[in-house]
């Protein structure tokens, strides 16, 4: 603890003494670092960020310098991986999981000439930290569309990681847009708690399965869902999460929501190497296209992909809000009144169901 | 026939199949202690088998094949392991764990490229009218080649263990190294045997995982059921059998706790999900609290090397 802080206050010295005033004007050279959750290899979030990486460095080549640690836990390891970047010489730190939020605040008070980044996250302490977020939930409606109108046994399953905003976002928002289409709809939600767990996924998808359910979502960072759906011969399908998962198409893979970073990572670096980097809290959706709809297969009839495009189209357009009132909440108390779209504050902070899901939110 | 909304059947089939890797590995481990050699690498082996089993099958088109490979990655990373160990006389504790890690990272590495392809599938053993029988079917006939083996090994293992003169050799070099020095048996060659059985099993175990359970490959597959397979051996007090009922009550948990899920229970998901873990440590200190304690049943020479010389 002691070395720690010794390093910390030294290279905070150093900063004084030559980073002072460079922000100002810009850096000639960046070194930009990425802490991962899961391998790269995921094949759906980590494999995502690490192309919005290799983007920034196809950008500006010699100027970037990329650093990234792989399969970092959530927890106090953070902090000891953060600190370690930031002492290395780091000028921009992103921290790619919500789990990263109370390290990345911890580590960036100590270093306060490095720029700290933290993914889905809403803790700013510090002038040096920044969020930034995408608008999963957009994906989610269009999910729920399809899902509302494909399945056949009117059960609809989602596999969540942790109870938190984002996720409940995407659970409230999937069940709301199939409800549209499909009164009838029921949903089955099973909580894996991991984020990349191969095996517990594919578990997941197959109890999902014994129980009836044949649409699975995924909120977890592997393809094992879309593959132990993928044993069913077609009568199950599925969606690729954060990345696109081309490998299950057309089906069960009918389609996905594929997260963008690169745009963000330039033009964040891109900022601090001009000299123009401030701190943000950005949450961007499918019109700034951080949120992507992959291609919706042939694998569903045409009017489901028109009427999914649609509900795409409209999110855009900014004529439709994933959530519009009228809105209970599962208790049955008042959240949305009629024609009222949801607040930012309450979706960042979401802990709860909507009216018409039976499973219980963990606590 | 239902539960809560569980079929018992479709339950049962389950927990057979996602135990599968768990006890191939755990009865791999429990030859390995039980000739007095402790192999932390379980995980690492698992998903070195895992890697080469879904190379192979992929190159070859053959699941069957892939089995084998993985069984002969498991058992190569296993001979590094006896190497340090049986020849230059490494702490086996430390080695295991380096094992793990090596294993993981040569895996990530060597599976560069492998992402996001399908394996051959990997079918049921019976014809599928067997299958369809009620209850018994699903639960007897429907599986593959690899549930059936796994269950055959188990009484093999014990067969071999108790009743042939290997066996009793085997337990022999656990109990007492020196003594069956003396008696002329080479603990070592022994000993290295029994290693590379151990990371075998471990091999084909990672192979169910990344050909059928997930069918894919990813970095991480196996994601620690190596260790749960370690702590299975504990549990089962070195005996085959119990590592079957060890395997299955842990995969049976797991599974029910998941269906529990889906079908909308109203016990608290927290609980739910600690459940494979808290009744395998429940168990465990049963186990060890009663009269024949399990510590009586580890092999007096587990974790120590031999060496003529001494």
């Amino acid at each position: 603890m002691k070395r720690r802080h010794l390093l910390a206050s030294a290279s905070l010295a150093l900063g004084m003494a030559f980073g002072g005033s460079a922000f100002a004007q810009g850096l000639d050279k960046v070194k930009a670092c990425f802490v991962y959750v899961g391998p790269i290899g995921d094949g759906g979030w980590t494999y995502q960020h690490h192309e919005g990486a290799l983007a920034l460095q196809a950008e500006y080549g010699d100027k970037v310098e990329i650093q990234y640690q792989e399969s970092v836990p959530e927890g106090a390891d953070a902090e000891r991986v953060l600190t370690q970047m930031a002492l290395g010489g780091c000028n921009i730190i992103f921290a790619t999981s919500f789990g990263y939020m109370d390290p990345v605040n911890a580590i960036a008070g100590k270093f306060p000439n490095v720029k700290f980044e933290h993914a889905t996250g809403f803790k700013r302490d510090h002038a040096n930290v920044s969020t930034y977020n995408a608008r999963f939930y957009e994906g989610r409606a269009v999910q729920g569309t399809i899902a509302g109108m494909m399945t056949k046994s009117n059960k609809i399953g989602y596999i969540g990681s942790f109870p938190i905003p984002e996720v409940m976002n995407g659970i409230n928002a999937y069940y709301l847009a199939a409800k549209k289409v499909n009164p009838e709809v029921e949903l089955s939600v099973v909580w894996a708690f991991t984020w990349f767990d191969p095996a517990k996924e594919a578990d997941s998808a197959k109890a999902l399965i014994d129980q009836g359910v044949d649409v699975i979502a995924a909120h977890t960072d592997s393809t094992a869902p879309l593959a132990e759906a993928a044993k069913t011969n077609g009568a199950v399908i599925g969606f690729g999460q954060a990345s696109d998962m081309t490998a299950y198409k057309p089906s069960p893979r009918v389609s996905s929501i594929i997260d963008n970073w690169a745009p963000y990572y330039v033009k964040r670096v891109g900022a601090l190497l001009d000299g123009s980097y401030e701190q943000a809290d950005i949450w961007a959706g499918i019109v700034d296209g951080e949120v992507e709809i992959g291609e919706i297969t042939d694998a569903v009839p045409a009017e489901v992909k028109a009427a999914a495009e649609k509900v795409r189209d409209d999110i855009a357009a900014g004529t439709l809000h994933a959530f519009t009132g009228p809105i209970k909440k599962q208790d049955g108390s008042e959240w949305l009144a009629d024609g009222v779209t949801a607040p930012d504050g309450d979706l960042l902070g979401m802990d709860f169901f909507v009216e018409g899901i039976t499973a219980e939110v963990p606590k | 026939m239902d539960f809560g909304g569980i079929n018992p059947v479709i339950l049962i089939a389950g927990l057979m199949a996602t135990s599968v890797p768990i006890l191939l590995a755990a009865l791999g481990e429990a030859v390995v202690e039980r000739s007095g050699v402790l192999n932390l690498g379980v995980e690492g082996m698992m998903i070195i088998g895992a890697l080469g089993g879904f190379v192979v099958a992929v190159h070859t088109g053959s699941p069957f094949m892939g089995f084998v490979g993985g069984a002969i990655a498991g058992a190569v990373l296993s001979m590094i392991f006896a190497a340090l160990t049986q020849v230059f006389l490494a702490n086996q504790v430390a080695t295991g764990l380096a094992l793990t890690l090596f294993g993981l990272g040569v895996s990530s590495l060597g599976g560069q490229g492998y992402n996001g392809i399908k394996p051959p599938a990997t079918t049921g053993l019976l014809p599928d009218a067997l299958a369809q029988i009620p209850v018994a079917g699903p639960i007897l006939f429907g599986h593959d080649a690899v549930v059936y083996f796994s269950i055959l090994m188990t009484a093999a293992t014990w067969y071999v263990l108790k009743f042939t003169r290997i066996g009793l050799i085997i337990r022999a070099v656990g109990e007492s190294h020196d003594a069956a020095h003396a008696l002329g048996y080479k603990v070592n060659r022994i000993r290295l045997m029994c290693i590379m059985f151990g990371g075998a099993m471990a091999g084909i175990g990672g192979a169910y995982v990344s050909l059928v359970r997930v069918p894919q490959w990813v970095d991480g597959i196996t994601a620690g059921a190596g260790w749960i397979a370690l702590a299975i051996v504990v549990f089962a007090s070195w005996k085959p059998w119990r590592v079957l009922a060890g395997a299955y009550l842990f995969g049976g948990i797991s599974v029910l706790q998941l269906n529990l899920q889906a079908a909308g229970s109203a016990i608290p998901v927290e609980y739910l999900s600690m459940a494979p873990y808290v009744l395998t440590i429940i168990v465990l200190v049963i186990m060890s609290s009663g009269r024949r304690k399990a510590a009586v049943g580890a092999p007096a020479s587990l974790g120590q090397n031999f060496h003529a010389s001494r």
